[in-house]
């Protein structure tokens, strides 16, 4: 990485901590790097398919602002993203690195499914919602409860714990699918689809609006938790020494467990939303891998509620836009995860250069 | 019954190939210190490289020759995930970012190119179907000669490509480096405690990327494994399932011992597969029993950290950035 001069024993390029970066300037550097990046992407796909990048670019638009439907689906695919964000943010700003959100949405998705499949007709409309909300929740609680208490009792690794809970959250809803569907067909269709119980209602003739809404209160609520409660100034001290927050007298793992106690209920909320919001049915891949994309939302907005309105917008926008271009191009559509990928590195990578400062080599560097 | 329990051994032993692969490679990455989650992107690329350089050889070439068959496709293969694990390692190391946030792009990032470059790739050279490499693969899949005369034995644990054997001899060198020699010693130092290792003149910058890279170039060859050996040469988007991170629970099971973890790939490569030799179970139970690796893996997760016994927990500095002026 460096070169040493063997001469004046000073390396070519000598990195250092900034001590403060005005705000500014460090989001010029951001904004830099997702133009690079956006650059990047246009000539890879100039590259597989011979379109000019404005087509490219024109065509990303086609796909999130064409029609008022995919404007819709831009809203409700960046709401529940955000939502799944916002869940993993306080477990994230306390050092606790929740890779399990798929798996917490997911088991919230089912618990309102089978919900819905068990006394869907039994109960009045409201209830049965009622029910379904507290099942979610309770299901992704336990998801996220689990893992840790065992990282407050023993230390557990808590990225290896999470990530395997996901895969048992799959296998779970494939076994309740098996159970539902008779006919072993392996997808469950569309619950209640006569009597629509358990489904939330439209608001001003709006499917998705409800849960925009909701996402939204979500958004505020947890932007104060962070920013003014006393819950939300000890995550912050433990996730920035937990010896500090021993010191000071806060009891470190009461707080990493009520702290996950809450992301596992907000990831509960998703998968409630996304089951008796917008799908109406469960399968394993609902949640279609927001649970990660969703870590790197939150990351990038360093934690900040407000902010990741924006990233997960963007991250949705560059999804809905290179899918619309693989549809126009006839490719296959994996190329928005390209994309995706390319642009997060681009931003990932950035963050080096907002914190650390590289001081080069002067010309004549000899003492 | 003896039959079906052979097969179901051999079954066994090719669903556990591309997961050693994996596994190796990530031991090695992890005792470095860096949680390379991109690893099953980097087997999906490593997959894909594997096809799109086999296939360039196969039609452009008028008469395939067996020996490049092989070596093309194996070259594209490591050239490929050593990139993707480049990408990883100048990230994590020389820029300092997250390790998880990288890893879990990574995945995102190489999970695409396998899916769009197989499911694109006929048509970038103006073909239709599917994707199928039938006279590379079948150079991959030969076996030892001897291997049919001898009865059951040979049907069992012969019958593999040449790709099965070195996974196996790879992780039991990669053994004997991290146990047995400097390098290996360095290597562990690394990741148990960079600022020690550094004091003590390791370059840790130097031995991070090197093991990143090396890890996932191996990781890779479980994903030309696949492709080649196991689906015959031919690509299915997403075929290549949640394997890679079975290999990562692997690693966490065989605690973080490349011995141990060929038998634990084929004990998970077994469990992967189980449901097919168990008569009369239901469509249901299967899938309760798929949810068995991970399972144990939490479990066993669980019981190292309960125990705290030394010589079985993870390298100490695991998933943490170094940065020689951090105090």
């Amino acid at each position: 990485m460096t070169k040493t001069d063997k001469r004046a024993h000073e390396p070519l390029i000598h990195i250092t901590k900034r001590n403060q970066i005005p705000w500014w300037k460090s989001w010029m550097i951001r904004a830099a790097a997702i133009i690079l990046a956006l650059v990047v992407g246009a000539i890879f796909v100039m590259l597989m398919t011979g379109y000019n990048p404005l087509q490219v670019y024109s065509a990303m638009l086609d796909g999130n602002f064409k029609s008022s439907r995919k404007f819709w689906m831009l809203l409700q695919n960046t709401s529940i993203l955000l939502c799944i964000s916002l869940a993993v943010t306080p477990a994230f700003k306390m050092r606790f690195w929740n890779t399990g959100a798929e798996g917490q949405v997911l088991v919230g998705a089912l618990a309102s499914a089978a919900m819905m499949f068990y006394v869907g007709d039994r109960l009045n409309n409201a209830v049965l919602i009622i029910v379904m909300l507290i099942a979610s929740i309770a299901a992704g609680v336990i998801w996220a409860v689990l893992p840790a208490y065992f990282k407050a009792k023993w230390n557990t690794n808590e990225t290896l714990f999470t990530l395997m809970m996901n895969y048992v959250a799959m296998q779970l809803v494939g076994f309740a699918i098996m159970i539902w569907v008779p006919s072993g067909s392996n997808v469950m269709g569309v619950i209640n689809s006569k009597t629509e119980s358990g489904w939330l209602p439209n608001v001003f003739g709006q499917k998705y609006l409800i849960n925009i809404l909701i996402v939204v209160a979500v958004t505020v609520l947890m932007f104060i938790y962070l920013r003014y409660s006393k819950h939300g100034y000890e995550i912050a001290v433990v996730g920035e020494s937990e010896n500090t927050a021993k010191y000071i007298g806060i009891n470190v793992k009461r707080v990493i467990i009520r702290t996950m106690v809450l992301s596992g209920a907000v990831c509960g909320l998703a998968g409630f939303l996304l089951v008796s919001g917008t799908h109406h049915t469960v399968s394993k891949n609902i949640v279609g891998g927001m649970g990660f994309t969703a870590i790197m939302v939150s990351w990038l907005a360093k934690f900040n509620p407000i902010l990741m309105v924006l990233t997960s917008g963007l991250i949705i926008f560059l999804q809905q836009g290179a899918g619309e271009i693989a549809t126009q191009l006839a490719l296959n559509e994996s190329i928005s995860d390209i994309l995706t990928g390319i642009i997060l590195f681009f931003i990932i990578g950035c963050e080096f250069f907002v914190h650390y400062k590289m001081n080069f080599r002067a010309k004549h560097g000899k003492d | 019954m003896l039959e079906t329990i052979c097969l179901f051994i051999n079954a066994a032993i090719i669903q556990g190939i591309p997961l050693l692969f994996g596994a190796t490679g990530e031991i090695i990455t992890e005792k470095s210190g860096n949680l390379n989650l991109g690893i099953p992107g980097i087997m999906y690329v490593g997959g894909i490289s594997g096809i799109i350089g086999g296939y360039i050889y196969e039609h452009t070439a008028a008469n395939p020759n067996a020996a490049l068959c092989v070596l093309i496709p194996l070259l594209s293969t490591l050239l490929g995930s050593a990139l993707m694990a480049l990408i990883y390692s100048f990230l994590t190391i020389t820029l300092r970012a997250n390790q998880n946030v990288t890893g879990l792009t990574l995945t995102t990032l190489g999970i695409g190119i396998g899916n769009f470059f197989g499911g694109s790739l006929l048509s970038f050279f103006g073909e239709s179907g599917s994707i199928s490499l039938l006279t590379t693969a079948s150079y991959y899949k030969a076996s030892l000669p001897f291997a049919d005369k001898l009865g059951l034995f040979g049907k069992t644990f012969l019958s593999f490509g040449f790709l099965a054997y070195s996974a196996i001899i790879i992780a039991i060198v990669t053994s004997f480096v991290l146990n047995r020699t400097h390098i290996g010693l360095n290597l562990r130092a690394v990741g148990e405690n960079p600022a020690t290792a550094d004091a003590a003149g390791v370059n840790v910058t130097k031995y991070k990327y090197l093991s990143t890279i090396v890890g996932g170039a191996i990781a890779g060859l479980g994903g030309l494994y696949f492709v080649m050996d196991y689906t015959g040469g031919a690509w299915t988007n997403d075929g290549f399932g949640d394997r890679g991170w079975l290999a990562i629970a692997i690693v966490i099971f065989a605690l973080w011992r490349p011995k141990l973890s060929i038998l634990c790939s084929f004990l998970f490569g077994g469990l992967y597969i189980v449901c097919v030799y168990i008569p009369g179970l239901t469509s249901s139970s299967k899938e309760l029993i798929k949810m068995l690796p991970y399972v144990v893996t939490i479990v066993v997760l669980v019981v190292i950290s309960a125990r705290k016994n030394r010589s079985n927990q993870p390298p100490a500095h695991l998933g943490l950035p170094y940065f020689r002026e951090d105090r």
